[in-house]
């Protein structure tokens, strides 16, 4: 490479990559964001975009729980303006396919991935960036147009009224004939954009992973983030072309006359839900293995000890992915699958539960005699086990065929889902955001507002979730607007639990805009002894470009 | 740290091009579904936001190449783009399962459906409560000769696995004549493959509206035909690069890419031809036959 001397005049040249020997020297506003090829920059537009994706999807799963305070239907007329029911109705199938979308592809994913993944994952390893950085823009600015396109389908016709009405996994046929306006079609291109950039940030993560970890960081080596990063990529890398074509056929069946979901062509409505669960059943854990990263990394700090059973660990993650592609058809036991196959994907789900639990006693195990100490990312990371193991055990439940055709598409399945998610993979996010906070932005969260977030937010998603248990063993259906009085009880709970809910996530907006610009700096290691991994050994914020020479690890 | 890196990663300047390309996909996306529903100027749209995809990655890829002159492909650099096209190629691979899947799904579990004068309609049943059983493809199908033309375009395919192998070892002997002959082969009998495709397809007895045979044929060959055309086109940028002496002994992976890409396409086929033309149509009328 050529070279100049440090800190002169750059200019921009033919070979632009003259001008990088600043470690801390940082393109103007518009190249800086716009056309950032910067691991850390990149991972704070995904950051920023998942806050905004959130809110969306938060207010969205608002305005379902106001409309579900109730029995009977109060504002869907109201909101849609309209005083024809099936139109009204119509904007409920709609939120709940927004909410669904919005919180899997553009909140979790791009927090978990995009953001703490680009953030973290090449710091971790001792490298200086991605291995494509130019390539991780384009993962992340394909989102834009992604999200564009997905909120952009609320404002054209659908089915009976706007926006794409078929629950987030677009079943065939209420996804074809049922919907005959644009609205579906932008959002399954909205799905294949995100997938793109999904599949082109798995290519650059398991690349990265591979090849450009610092000298003596042997694969054992790597901290329990980058291997679960590492396992989600390769999940994303298999799963989501397989989306693509499933959604390509929707998009042939909608446009040109093919029958592939058509039963009255020969085709067959039941491969969709076979497509889409293979891609499906693996992004559950797409969603959900990064967290167990960030949980492994945060839990180990706040214990100071390594994390039990390191290996266990790790692999128990490769077990969980491998077992999760060939567990997908238990989303669809009461499709009238044969007594043997339901027989295979109960055993096969179940076997799920072995790795997981190794997680979870050795996350136990790692606190276990340790030096605990309960700042909030210890708090949300002990909350995520707490919730996640809720979420695991009603998973072991629903696992089985039998009781399964009995609580399908009811609140159980919902309050199971919620808690593994927003209980499990929120959780794990927050859990992430206040640890490495300091690390990102170089000064300290607010303590007291962050514990105060915490526990109001805990007590609210439990007030939320928890009584959609007894709801969904009742019988009450899921993506339904209105129930009988029977369920009014337990429905006006959750819906208080929501609010509950919303004020923790005012005062953690609050903390946010507090410490941005008026938390304390920090320095480079502000959790002391107990946090291990190489970004402990930079400043907070980070260089431009870290390791410029790169670390030896022993 | 303030001076010069002492590793031998690629720490790139900014790029316009992923922003231009995400625009012009967002484009291109609205453009079709404006188009798919007939709304004015959908078409115009669309090709608006394909000549801007069309536009990144030339100019993308163009900047790789300076890049590569400019010498920062380093040998680390290098191992990346390999793995990141093999993890590419791994993607593709997965997206063809999903179309043969549909396809084992028409085939192994047929559908009661008939087709009269080209007009797909349910078989009636002699019973009220199950339906009659079916067969695939569909009573009324008649499928291509598989060892006719298919049968020639295998053997195209196969020739032209070996013709870009020997462009490769010429390129490795330094042979530049040699080099430049077999991709010239190779990218004729790629775009003999498509053309005879072309002519089967416009001759084809069975449609693709309306039935599962016809979907499952035309979207998987389609897309495989797609990626065939897809691969010639990188195999003429490496013959174009091959005149301007681009490619050296040592350093030449965007040939071996497209080389690796081309094998894929290769061996997708062979599935193709086993499953769809030969088996799938196993025992079903031959068109012409």
């Amino acid at each position: 490479m050529t070279d100049t001397t440090a800190n002169a005049l750059h200019f921009q040249g033919d070979h632009a990559h003259e001008h990088h020997h600043d470690a801390d020297h940082k393109p103007a506003f518009f190249q800086r964001w716009f056309m950032s090829t910067n691991h850390k920059d990149i991972g704070t537009l995904y950051l920023i975009f998942a806050i905004f994706a959130g809110i969306i999807g938060g207010a969205i799963s608002g305005l379902m729980r106001l409309e579900l305070a109730e029995p009977g239907i109060q504002y869907l007329p109201l909101w849609a303006g309209t005083t024809n029911l099936d139109t009204a109705l119509h904007m409920w199938n709609v939120l709940i396919t927004a909410h669904g979308l919005i919180m899997v592809f553009f909140m979790v994913m791009p927090a978990i991935i995009g953001g703490f993944g680009n953030w973290f994952v090449p710091i971790m390893i001792g490298a200086p960036d991605m291995a494509f950085p130019r390539m991780n823009n384009v993962s992340f600015w394909l989102m834009i147009p992604a999200f564009t396109l997905l909120l952009g389908s609320t404002f054209v016709s659908g089915g009976t009224g706007n926006g794409a009405g078929t629950g987030w996994t677009v079943y065939a046929p209420l996804s074809t004939s049922g919907s005959p306006g644009p609205a579906v079609d932008m959002a399954i291109l909205s799905l294949h954009l995100a997938g793109a950039s999904s599949i082109l940030g798995a290519i650059n993560f398991i690349t990265t992973i591979f090849n450009m970890r610092a000298p003596g960081m042997t694969l054992h080596k790597m901290p329990l983030f980058v291997w679960s990063v590492l396992v989600t990529a390769f999940l994303l890398l298999l799963a989501l072309p397989v989306l693509a074509a499933a959604i390509t056929m929707l998009l042939t069946d909608r446009n040109f006359g093919t029958t592939f979901y058509d039963a009255s062509g020969g085709g067959d409505p039941e491969l969709y839900q076979h497509l889409f669960w293979f891609f499906g059943h693996p992004e559950v854990y797409i969603m959900i293995l990064p967290g167990f990263g960030i949980v492994s990394q945060v839990i180990s700090t706040f214990s100071k000890k390594p994390v039990f059973g390191y290996l266990g660990m790790a692999y128990a993650m490769v077990a969980i992915g491998v077992v999760g592609f060939v567990v997908w058809a238990h989303h669809m036991y009461t499709t009238g699958m044969s007594v043997n196959t339901k027989m295979y994907f109960t055993a096969a789900t179940m076997v799920i539960a072995v790795p997981t639990g190794i997680k979870i006693f050795s996350w136990i195990a790692t606190m276990w005699g340790g030096s605990l100490s309960f700042k909030t990312p210890m708090l949300w990371a002990m909350g995520f086990i707490f919730m996640f193991t809720v979420g695991g055990v009603t998973g072991v439940v629903l696992s089985n065929g039998g009781i399964d055709d009995v609580v399908q598409d009811t609140y159980y399945v919902v309050a199971h889902l919620h808690y593994v998610l927003s209980l499990g993979a929120v959780f794990s996010l927050f859990a992430g955001f206040y640890y490495w906070f300091g690390k990102m932005t170089g000064r300290q969260y607010n303590e007291l507002l962050g514990q105060l977030h915490f526990w109001i937010f805990f007590v609210g998603v439990n007030v939320m979730f928890f009584p959609m248990h007894f709801l969904g063993l009742e019988g009450m259906p899921r993506r339904i607007p209105d129930y009988p009085d029977a369920f009014a009880y337990w429905n006006h709970i959750a819906t208080n639990g929501y609010f509950m809910m919303a004020v923790g996530m005012v005062i953690f907006f609050i903390n946010v805009f507090w410490s941005m610009f008026a938390g304390p700096k920090v320095e480079g290691n502000y959790w002391g002894e107990g946090a291990t991994t190489l970004e402990w050994t930079l400043s907070s914020p980070p260089p431009y470009h870290q390791f410029e020479t790169l670390p030896r690890i022993d | 740290m303030a001076g010069a890196k002492t590793h031998d990663y690629h720490i790139l300047p900014p790029s316009i091009w992923p922003l231009v390309g995400s625009m012009s996909a967002l484009t291109m996306a609205s453009g079709g579904i404006m188009w798919m529903h007939s709304a004015p100027f959908g078409g115009w749209v669309f090709l608006l936001g394909l000549a801007g995809v069309l536009f990144t990655m030339f100019s993308w890829w163009s900047d790789v190449i300076r890049e590569a002159h400019a010498g920062d492909h380093t040998p680390v650099v290098s191992l990346h783009l390999r793995y990141g096209m093999i993890l590419f190629i791994a993607s593709e691979v997965m997206f063809f399962v999903g179309w043969f899947w549909a396809f084992f799904d028409f085939a192994l579990f047929p559908a009661p459906v008939e087709v009269i004068n080209g007009a797909t309609s349910i078989i009636a049943s002699a019973k009220t409560v199950s339906l009659a059983p079916g067969v695939f493809p569909a009573k009324g199908i008649e499928v291509l000769d598989p060892f006719a033309f298919p049968l020639l375009n295998t053997l195209i395919l196969l020739c032209s696995g070996t013709t870009v192998t020997w462009a490769h070892h010429a390129l490795l002997k330094g042979d530049r004549k040699g080099l430049i002959s077999g991709l010239w082969i190779t990218i004729l009998l790629g775009l003999l493959f498509s053309s005879i495709q072309a002519w089967e397809y416009a001759h084809a007895p069975f449609p693709f509206k309306g039935v599962n045979y016809g979907a499952a044929f035309y979207m998987a060959t389609g897309f495989h035909g797609f990626h065939v055309i897809i691969g010639t086109i990188f195999l003429s940028v490496c013959l174009i690069r091959a005149y301007k002496g681009d490619f050296t002994a040592k350093q030449h992976f965007g040939f071996e890419a497209a080389a690796w890409y081309w094998h894929f396409v290769d061996v997708v086929w062979l599935f193709l031809f086993a499953s769809i033309y030969v088996w799938g149509g196993w025992g079903a009328p031959v068109h012409g036959g």
